[in-house]
């Protein structure tokens, strides 16, 4: 790789032992793939995927309190992934223990070492950074150095930023030293798509069902999407986002998809069409029944199948405004037409700080505190990651919470079903 | 006995029994539980990995096409090198992904005292041959004897 002479320099040491560690890091991050140099971020703002102050990770606590003693800090303030307890999210009493006595007990600790590392305020804290209401959002052409898999997905895909899949720890450092390694996302070589989708399904597609079976059939490489605009429209307005905000956490998750492109919508796609796709592109072909398909795959782990579920998550990724209201709306209407006031398995809808601020000013609030529905900050999958949790039956409509933990994914339609008439 | 010529990502030579997956291998759905509870053998808690669930990973040669997942897959990685309770080396078939490469790299160079030999590109022909059980060893110079 070839650096520049201040690049050289902090390698070398002139800046400390640290920093010298942190662009030793990106260097050899880098070299991995071949890249020739680093650039600079150009965006705003950075968003770190850990949030959470599990015991566990202590080695990360004690990597960034190197950092902070060192008196290195990020050049940009940044926003992170959601905190993982709240209390307003249903918890009995051993969980509640285990969670704040045995698990998450470096939170406060963690918190504070953020706060001192540079994040933008104590409510950034959401998957959905760029949501208008956090106030992370990059604009087409940034260099990013995020980490968090559905942001990044989004960042690449949607606004058409530039960003790799970088992993936890290598976000905060790229913005320490303000460079990231010129390779793969970056590049235009590298966003090119070497998967050709026909979507050719008679309905829309449930966007976490079909993020899912690209994710699983692409793995990491840029898939490129024909078919879809016929059932969410050639407009990037707040529905298509919010769908493709849901799709690419399943390519993400399922797979390993940092970028894709829809034909006819995202804005690299518009501005360059077919040009996009690369040589030799492999083509995979999605219809209703390879949806079916990839839905009666997933692994039931329940210890009984047939529980009744005790929980429901929606919202990971975390909700858009537009999502919290059109929920609500529907979940007044089933209720409604099933003759019930109350949902009848305990359900949580999950958003960003600054989206649930709105949401509570608006009339719709009230609206679905009345149907039993309980809104939350939190991460389910934090919630969810330890063995009590894989004992008790939760659903979802999150192909990324399904894949991380014992949660049972249904479509959005089928967990509308089961939280208003009860049962499976 | 078989060699194959792979890439050092990091290097180190180990000799371990094999453990294989021909699926990605998803680090934060595999690790985390055995991390947290404080599993000895940190058995791949991967339930979407019918190849590894519920196989011990601590201390032996894990050969795998790629990793998948979350983005937090390379700081649990690193943590697991840390709290020394990694994989004895980590062989690719394919290029290694990002994820990966980022939890070798911060393990070897913010952890002391554990090396963990990283490996890619050793092919397809790598992953077809090597069966759970065959004993593995890591070169230096990125050579795996599968025996």
């Amino acid at each position: 790789m070839i650096l520049t002479s201040e690049q050289q320099a902090i390698l070398n040491g002139e800046k400390g032992e640290t920093l010298a560690k942190v662009m030793k890091t990106l260097v050899m991050y880098g070299d991995a793939f071949e890249a020739e140099k680093l650039v600079p971020i150009t965006s705003k703002y950075n968003h770190l995927v850990t949030s959470f102050g599990l015991k566990v990770m202590s080695p990360v606590y004690d990597l960034m309190q190197t950092l902070l003693d060192a008196g290195v800090a990020s050049g940009q303030k940044f926003s992170v992934d959601p905190r993982p307890l709240d209390k307003n999210v249903p918890a009995n009493f051993l969980q509640n223990f285990v969670f704040n006595k045995f698990m998450y007990t470096k939170q406060s600790f963690y918190e504070d070492q953020l706060e001192k590392l540079g994040l933008m305020d104590k409510n950034a804290f959401s998957c959905t950074c760029y949501m208008d209401e956090v106030g992370n959002q990059p604009k087409k052409g940034d260099v990013l150095s995020w980490a968090e898999s559905s942001a990044v997905v989004y960042a690449n895909s949607v606004l058409g930023a530039r960003c790799n899949r970088n992993s936890g720890i290598i976000d905060i450092m790229g913005s320490i030293v303000g460079y990231v390694p010129y390779f793969g996302l970056l590049t235009d070589e590298g966003r090119k798509a070497t998967w050709i989708i026909r979507v050719k399904t008679t309905k829309k597609p449930e966007a976490q069902l079909l993020g899912s079976a690209i994710g699983m059939k692409v793995m990491e490489d840029v898939p490129y999407i024909y078919g879809l605009t016929e059932h969410i429209g050639n407009e990037l307005n707040d529905a298509a986002k919010a769908y493709l905000k849901d799709f690419g956490a399943a390519t993400a998750s399922n797979g390993a998809v940092g970028l894709y492109h829809i034909d006819g919508l995202t804005p690299e796609a518009v501005e360059l069409g077919e040009a996009l796709i690369a040589e030799g592109a492999k083509e995979y072909i999605i219809d209703d029944a390879e949806l079916e398909r990839v839905q009666a795959n997933y692994p039931v782990i329940w210890k009984n199948p047939d529980a009744k579920p005790k929980l429901c998550f929606i919202g990971c990724p975390h909700l858009s405004l537009e999502q919290l209201k059109t929920w609500t709306d529907n979940i007044e209407a089933a209720l409604k037409e099933n003759g019930t006031a109350k949902v009848q398995i305990p359900t949580v809808l999950t958003a960003a700080p600054g989206v649930l601020e709105v949401f509570n000013k608006t009339e719709y609030a009230e609206r679905l505190k009345a149907t039993g529905v309980i809104t939350s900050y939190i991460c389910p999958l934090m919630y969810m990651n330890n063995p009590l949790c894989k004992k008790m039956p939760v659903i979802t409509s999150s192909n990324k919470l399904r894949t991380y933990t014992s949660a049972r994914y249904y479509t959005d339609a089928q967990i509308l079903e089961a939280i208003t008439k009860g049962g499976k | 006995m078989k060699k194959f010529q792979g890439r050092v990502i990091t290097p180190g030579a180990v000799t371990a029994e094999a453990v294989v997956t021909t699926q990605g291998f998803n680090t934060l759905a595999s690790l985390q539980m055995a991390l947290q509870f404080g599993d000895k053998q940190v058995k791949c808690g991967d339930q979407n990995n019918p190849e590894l669930h519920g196989k011990p990973l601590i201390g032996k040669a894990l050969c795998l096409p790629q990793t998948i997942g979350s983005t937090t897959g390379g700081l649990v990685l690193y943590c697991a090198c840390a709290m020394q309770k990694n994989p004895a080396c980590m062989l690719f078939a394919n290029h290694i992904d990002s994820l990966a490469a980022a939890g070798a790299v911060l393990a070897d160079v913010w952890v002391d005292g554990v090396t963990m030999p990283v490996i890619d590109s050793l092919g397809d022909e790598f992953l077809a041959y090597v069966k759970d059980g065959m004993k593995i060893t890591v070169k230096e110079d990125g050579v795996v004897e599968v025996e």
